[in-house]
């Protein structure tokens, strides 16, 4: 970012009934180093009046004191010492925007290679991402990593920004051919969808406004597609799944038998009088009542924290997942699963870790590393014997219990976990439950003598 | 299979896309419960500020019927407003709570803590909230500390780690993933939880509007003797105001913050109802902190180093 930035004119606050229409869209960056992401993300902050007076004049500040001669909004967005100390972005941010139609929270990541891990845990909230390219290089090797993660965590709607189109004189065919074979790469590796938007983030082109000098473009701006697409993508198709967080039991005389299961609805929807069963014990009830933070519904729905009651005095505790009957994921203590190794030290065969899935918390072991994957070429190189901070591998997990696992691909919530190392509390590992990619050769299941069902 | 299918999920028209409000309540209380679920001894930071009495009204909602299993924590810097005070006092009597006291006052009393020449007593508050996590063995401490607030505040998690001096180190921090917050610490490390990271000044007063919740005066606008110094304006008091030079003039105003006395300024106002309160927040200039916090504008990094010594 490089140009003096003008404070905008306020937006209109809506009133509580509006909101009641306005939705939240969690999407995250994937930009390399030179590709303009902070120019895109200063000017989305920006043009939705989230940079203040204020906020700018500390920019100022502190550029005059580094002796720059024009305002570094780097610095708007590059929190800590050690980050503006070495010019660059060490960690995820979360920034925070809004128009009248939605607000968004945007999981800023950096680019570096090394920083794997740190885009992939931007992506694992987002409902989208955004892949940026500088039109004038194309698809590079960093842009087609961004999409094998994107691809990996399942994201659902995957944004490719080709910037910098002012240098290329605004020249359709550059576009064309960038989204053509960008597109062609992320739907073989299963990113169900893809938009293609030719902007300028310097100079404002498709970001916020239709461009004047890309006439050719009929499709929406950045922010309009933002705005626009749908978020509860995942409800019809998804199995219905509560992992229980917490008992409520207020033992009061106002409430002597109130015995509610808390939890938010991880995928689906529940309804009242639907037969459920109860992982791992396999015990069955039916819905009698479930509260909507203190309002009894009949229906509720993925995100929603909700308190069940059920007809049956049932033994459940934190941990248990709740299913419908007719939907019960099988249990299983053989995982096969994508990790991203997110921490220093190394994951070796043997290791012997926590697994957290959903509310439940097991001892695991890693009993092994089958192949590790290079994100360029989306090679696999089998055996690695141990997966280093940012690699990308298949591992195979036991279990000292029983886990109602789903595969990834259908559920985020219930397909993913983390491993934690049991002596330091060191969060070790990123976990998605089955194959990978979409069309890859399938892993092969090797459950057929324990449960293993995908 | 569950029976929706059938729905339409075209557009944001769905019936199944929660609010931005309700997706953020519906967040906030599940991480009440997760800590719920898996801490001995959680504690929530309040101060009868708007933020505190947003995190205890989503407490009672993620635990109703039942009461909040929670105990509260007051960080006094003996500089506070006492309409914030007496708020306090009532809340916890109504909702039959138990309310501890961290007191700066005491430890100045004691010579234990020093005066800042400046009078500011907002960093002083770290030493006794510390002193009082460990020694009442507190193993997770709400705050209602927003990623919005300040660019420091942006780098950090739902679920921070602190170490036995309740220090935080950014550059090493967990990565948070999915919704699956790692609550392991060590005894006598803590972890502090951000219900709130994802809201924003603005959500946190809609949700003040559409919940009707009820908060001190002082967020309101009314007439108050103030003086002015270092560009904000200070309720006059005790505390140690005016000063020479420094002279006191009946304002209409009111407060975005509530904090110490010495360093939270009021900005005029003449916004009485929630709905004038959010039509002003949404046209200001300013953010939250920059127009009525003085220990901000210490540098660069003055809350990165605060929140690194212990403070929330």
């Amino acid at each position: 970012m490089t140009s003096t930035i003008e404070p905008t004119e306020p937006i209109e606050p809506l009133s509580v009934e509006q909101l009641s229409e306005t939705t939240l869209l969690r999407f995250a960056t994937a930009g390399s180093v030179d590709d303009g992401k902070s120019t895109l993300v200063g000017r989305l902050l920006h043009d939705s009046k989230s940079v203040l007076t204020d906020q700018l004049e500390a920019v100022e500040h502190a550029s005059r004191n580094r002796g720059q001669d024009t305002p570094d909004l780097a610095l708007l967005t590059d929190g800590l010492r050690a980050e503006r100390e070495q010019g660059i972005t060490i960690d995820v941010a979360y920034r925070y925007f809004a128009t009248a139609k939605r607000r968004f929270i945007l999981a800023d990541t950096p680019g570096h290679v090394q920083y794997t891990r740190n885009m992939v845990t931007g992506a694992s909230t987002a409902e989208l991402t955004v892949v940026l390219v500088d039109a004038r290089n194309g698809v590079v090797e960093q842009t087609r990593r961004h999409a094998a993660i994107a691809a990996l965590l399942r994201v659902p709607h995957v944004v490719l920004a080709v910037n910098k189109m002012d240098l290329v004189d605004y020249r359709e065919p550059v576009f064309a051919a960038i989204a053509e074979e960008f597109t062609a790469y992320a739907s073989e590796l299963g990113v169900p969808e893809i938009t293609a938007i030719p902007i300028s983030a310097l100079a404002g082109d498709n970001v916020v406004d239709p461009s004047a000098n890309m006439d050719w473009y009929g499709g929406p701006t950045f922010l309009e597609h933002l705005e626009t697409l749908p978020v509860s993508h995942d409800l019809a198709t998804c199995h219905a799944r509560l992992p229980v967080q917490y008992v409520i039991r207020p033992q009061t005389a106002e409430h002597p038998d109130y015995r509610g299961y808390a939890g938010q609805i991880a995928a689906g929807a529940f309804r009242v009088g639907e037969a459920v069963t109860v992982l791992p014990s396999g015990r069955t009830s039916r819905i009698a009542s479930i509260d909507l933070l203190g309002e009894p519904v009949d229906l509720a729905w993925t995100t929603q924290s909700v308190t069940v009651l059920l007809e049956d005095d049932v033994d459940i505790s934190r941990g248990d997942l709740i299913v419908p009957t007719k939907d019960a994921p099988a249990t299983t203590q053989d995982i096969e699963a994508t990790v991203c190794h997110v921490a220093d030290a190394p994951l070796t065969i043997g290791h012997r870790v926590l697994l957290k899935h959903g509310t439940r918390t097991v001892k695991a072991i890693v009993k092994d590393i089958p192949s590790r994957l290079t994100l360029d070429d989306l090679s696999l190189h089998p055996h690695p014997g141990h997966l280093v901070a940012n690699d990308i591998g298949r591992v195979k997990i036991r279990t000292a219990e029983p886990l109602p696992v789903d595969s990834y691909a259908d559920s985020r919530r219930t397909g993913s976990f983390i491993l934690i190392d049991p002596s330091d509390g060191t969060t070790l590992t990123a976990g998605m439950v089955g194959e990978s990619f979409a069309s890859p050769e399938p892993v092969r299941a090797e459950a057929d003598e324990d449960g293993w069902d995908f | 299979m569950t029976t929706v299918a059938d729905v339409s999920e075209e557009g944001t028209d769905s019936p199944y896309a929660l609010s931005h409000l309700d997706a953020l309540e519906s967040e906030a209380v599940h991480i009440f419960r997760e800590v719920a679920g898996e801490f001995e001894r959680p504690v929530v930071l309040f101060s009868g500020g708007k933020d505190s009495i947003v995190m205890l009204h989503l407490a009672l909602k993620a635990f109703a019927p039942a009461a909040v299993p929670f105990s509260l924590l007051h960080v006094d810097t003996g500089h506070n407003f006492p309409e914030v005070l007496e708020y306090r006092d009532r809340t916890v009597k109504k909702h039959g709570l138990r309310l501890h006291v961290a007191s700066v006052q005491e430890y100045i009393d004691r010579g234990t803590l020093k005066e800042r020449p400046d009078g500011t007593r907002n960093p002083l508050q770290t030493l006794p909230l510390t002193e009082k996590i460990q020694a009442e063995r507190f193993d997770a401490v709400f705050g209602g500390g927003r990623r919005d607030e300040e660019k420091a505040r942006a780098k950090e998690r739902v679920f921070s780690l602190r170490d036995e001096f309740s220090q935080w180190d950014p550059r090493r921090q967990r990565p948070e993933l999915w919704n699956l917050y790692n609550g392991r610490h060590a005894p006598g490390e803590h972890v502090r939880v951000f219900p709130l990271s994802n809201w924003t000044e603005l959500d946190v007063w809609q949700y003040i509007a559409r919940e009707g919740i009820e908060l001190p005066e002082i967020y309101f606008a009314h007439d108050r003797d103030v003086f002015q110094r270092a560009g904000m304006w200070l309720t006059a008091g005790d505390w140690g105001g005016p000063k020479d030079g420094e002279t006191v003039e009946t304002r209409l105003v009111r407060y975005r913050t509530v904090g110490d006395m010495s360093c939270t300024g009021a900005v005029d106002s003449d916004a009485t109802t929630l709905e004038a309160v959010i039509t002003e927040i949404a046209a200001s200039r300013l953010t939250e902190r920059g127009a009525t916090r003085a220990d901000d504008k210490m540098s660069e990094a003055a809350m990165e180093d605060r929140k690194r010594e212990g403070y929330f």
